[in-house]
């Protein structure tokens, strides 16, 4: 199962609308979308506006490829779950989001081993297509951890 | 419990909804054996908690200024009630808010900025400053001498 997500903020219409084109290609590939507060509506694929964080685990355990905006959460989520990513990030310039700090975010974030970034639809549909027909979707053991500095910086700060 | 037993630390872990909750979770990881209470924006969270106290407050836009009023005035209401020994945000208004109140009442304060601000500490961020005892970046080239610090980030 794929798993379209964009997030609980804001919709993102460019996502939504090519994977719905790509879904239409595909027809025997499962796919579920959370589309956020969206008006344009996917006509090859099941879909839901949004979800409590129980349904998005469901949906989360279930999938074997995230397809979602460069967001934090959903990168964190996915990530502890071994669930390879495909991402796109929102623009500024295309009012997808109130700063650009997905786009300036895509260097760090191309460096784990489990996220792919599509910096647009166009390659959002070749990537997808390619990590499919080439079986990369198998799990690689990628947990991310948080830093031990942080934590004890945090701990002494505590205890102090 | 015996008297001997140390007491259990209460921390309130605050953040508004969405990917600044997810790291606020994360962060959890620093306090093993405490009494963790949450404060957020999304009442669905509560289901999602397996332990700890939560407590959800209305959210509002830096443009809603009634909106941040109200907001604010349940996020002091419920430090008063909960009375916490730390208080630790990764963003955005809830967690200014909850680390300037929590300063006031000499409640050990600490921000973590979200992963999310890459160029610059956000707007909330940078304005927490003064009210947060440890104030944190999660990204190395954001570091100062003066602050914001930076000790790793929670992936």
């Amino acid at each position: 199962m794929i798993f379209v997500t964009v997030g609980s903020q804001l919709p993102f219409k460019r996502l939504i609308e090519a994977m719905d084109l790509w879904a239409g290609d595909h027809k025997d590939q499962p796919i579920f979308a959370q589309i956020g507060d969206s008006d344009y509506l996917p006509k090859n694929m099941t879909f839901c506006q949004s979800m409590t964080p129980i349904e998005y685990d469901k949906r989360l355990k279930e999938a074997t490829l995230v397809i979602s905006h460069v967001g934090t959460g959903v990168i964190i989520n996915a990530l502890e779950q071994n669930k390879p990513l495909l991402l796109m990030p929102r623009l500024l310039d295309k009012k997808e989001i109130r700063n650009n700090h997905q786009l300036t975010s895509v260097d760090y974030f191309s460096t784990f081993s489990n996220i792919t970034i599509a910096p647009n639809e166009k390659t959002l549909d070749t990537l997808l297509t390619q990590m499919l027909d080439d079986n990369r979707l198998e799990n690689k053991p990628v947990k991310p951890t948080i830093s031990d500095e942080l934590i004890t910086v945090i701990q002494k700060f505590v205890a102090a | 419990m015996s008297p001997v037993e140390t007491k259990r630390k209460k921390i309130l872990f605050i953040s508004s909804s969405g990917g600044h909750w997810i790291e606020i979770l994360r962060l959890r990881a620093a306090f093993v054996d405490c009494d963790a209470h949450y404060i957020s924006t999304d009442k669905s969270y509560n289901e999602s908690l397996s332990s700890g106290q939560f407590y959800s407050v209305r959210d509002a836009s830096r443009w809603d200024k009634i909106g941040l009023v109200l907001q604010a005035l349940r996020i002091f209401y419920l430090l008063i009630i909960i009375r916490p020994d730390v208080v630790i945000s990764t963003g955005a208004a809830v967690g200014f808010f909850g680390l300037l109140f929590a300063k006031k009442m000499r409640i050990k304060t600490i921000w973590v900025d979200s992963l999310a601000n890459v160029e610059k500490m956000s707007l909330s961020g940078l304005k927490v400053r003064p009210y947060a005892d440890l104030w944190l970046t999660q990204w190395q080239h954001l570091a100062t001498e003066k602050g914001p610090y930076f000790h790793g980030a929670v992936l």
